[in-house]
């Protein structure tokens, strides 16, 4: 790892402050992808400020009919809260699912999301529930946020403090896990929302990052059952290929994720 | 350099770092502490797993810096004592949970740690995927599964519900 000067923050103004007077500066939370990142000398931030003891931005709490899960809670709170697992137990679920025992006790919902990795699992629950990523300064929709891989539409110094979740009438999250990374290869949400839309999120697939799979939302907005999907797929232009899978792998894995969170949906 | 201040295995350190240097070179290499191991270097292996204020976590994916007034436990700490084994060590010990024992230190840590977690309630497809984090490359695993579930049950017997806060 390259040097680096390290400060921990005690509230977000102080780590704007902090930020505002780095030379190349990065925020860090849980730091498990950003540490072995440095390590393997993929990136050399000057500083890393560290946001994961900042009071106001652990926490799980509800907000009238939102969920709003506080920026440096870890994947493992987020896991057992009780609150969660009443109110959206399809996002509890999904943090229990995320790498493994250890990095779910120190990673955190904020880093997961602003790393926008393609193929981490939060980024489909943000796009399925229609969650708002709310900032230091601002509040933006998850249809606005992801931008490409690794691309969001965070500012340079714009600090994630908290994600609004609101609460679903009912979702599901299917993840086909990469087996040695146990990142998903491909992870569907499927959400009925309280106004009865129906929103479909595909994570570890798109070229893009996550992305709505709208034929589905439509079909599953008029008949929701499986039928519904029968004769649809996604386009194996759009999807990732590397090692792991080729395009129509994993265009083929999206189309039976979606059905498997569909089943478990509807099985209640 | 920074002066950091933690507790380790009980004792109060201290010392003067380098910011960017990881946990795990802090307590093996300035502590002396050589129990914890660096497997991967890639955080996937789990060989480095200590307990940072009760919660198992990988050592090697860490700043030191990170823990300034935490409270660590290491393989070291586990032990009641000099001449007694932890039941968790003494049910690898038992149930040949290890071969070269490289990965050893990071299964017990994160095993005492699922047990607290689950109270004593595991059983054999939840530790296969609690230890999800942690490879061997020697025993296929069964012998690792049969220890802990032998350990939870006796912990569980026992009411020695937090093995960690010795």
């Amino acid at each position: 790892m390259y040097d680096v000067s390290y400060h921990r923050a005690r509230t977000v103004p102080d780590a704007l402050e902090t930020r505002s007077q780095g030379d190349d500066p990065t925020y860090v939370a849980g730091g498990q992808t950003l540490i072995p990142t440095m390590k393997a000398r993929l990136a050399a931030p000057s500083e890393l400020i560290d946001v994961s003891k900042i009071e106001d931005l652990i926490g799980v709490c509800e907000e009238g009919s939102q969920v709003i899960v506080g920026a440096s809670t870890t994947h493992a709170a987020v896991n057992s809260s009780e609150l969660l697992s009443r109110r959206i137990p399809s996002l509890s679920a999904l943090a229990g699912q995320i790498g493994d025992p250890m990095v779910r006790h120190r990673g955190t919902m904020g880093g997961s999301v602003a790393n926008n990795d393609p193929s981490a699992d939060y980024p489909a629950a943000v796009m399925a529930l229609g969650a708002t990523v709310r900032t230091d300064r601002r509040e933006i929709s998850a249809d606005e946020f992801f931008v490409d891989l690794f691309e969001t539409a965070l500012e340079e110094d714009e600090l994630i403090t908290a994600i609004a979740y609101p609460v679903p009438k009912r979702a599901t999250y299917a993840k086909f896990p990469n087996p040695a990374s146990r990142y998903a290869m491909v992870g569907v949400m499927v959400a009925e929302l309280e106004d009865g839309l129906v929103r479909v999120a595909v994570t570890g697939a798109g070229s893009s990052g996550v992305f709505r799979w709208t034929d589905a939302e439509t079909a599953l907005s008029e008949t929701m059952d499986a039928s519904a999907l029968k004769e649809l797929s996604v386009d194996a232009d759009d999807m990732l290929e590397d090692l792991h899978g080729s395009a129509d792998y994993r265009a083929h894995l999206v189309a039976v994720m979606t059905r498997r969170a569909l089943q478990s949906l509807l099985a209640g | 350099m920074t002066q950091i201040s933690m507790t380790v295995n009980g004792k109060a350190v201290s010392a003067n770092v380098e910011d960017r240097t990881l946990l795990v070179t802090f307590i093996r290499e300035h502590l002396g502490l050589t129990g914890t191991h660096v497997g991967c270097e890639t955080s996937q292996c789990g060989a480095c797993t200590v307990h940072v204020d009760g919660a198992a976590m990988k050592s090697c994916s860490m700043l030191a810096l990170m823990a300034e007034g935490a409270s660590i436990t290491t393989i070291e700490g586990l032990a009641p004592g000099d001449d007694q084994l932890h039941p968790v060590q003494e049910a690898f010990r038992e149930h040949h949970g290890l071969q070269c024992g490289f990965c050893t230190p990071g299964m017990i840590m994160a095993a005492t740690d699922m047990i607290r977690r689950y109270e004593g309630k595991l059983d054999e497809d939840t530790i296969r995927e609690q230890l999800e984090g942690n490879l061997c490359r020697c025993t296929g695993y069964h012998n690792i599964v049969k220890a802990i579930a032998a350990a939870s049950e006796t912990m569980a017997a026992s009411g020695a519900s937090d093995p960690t806060s010795a």
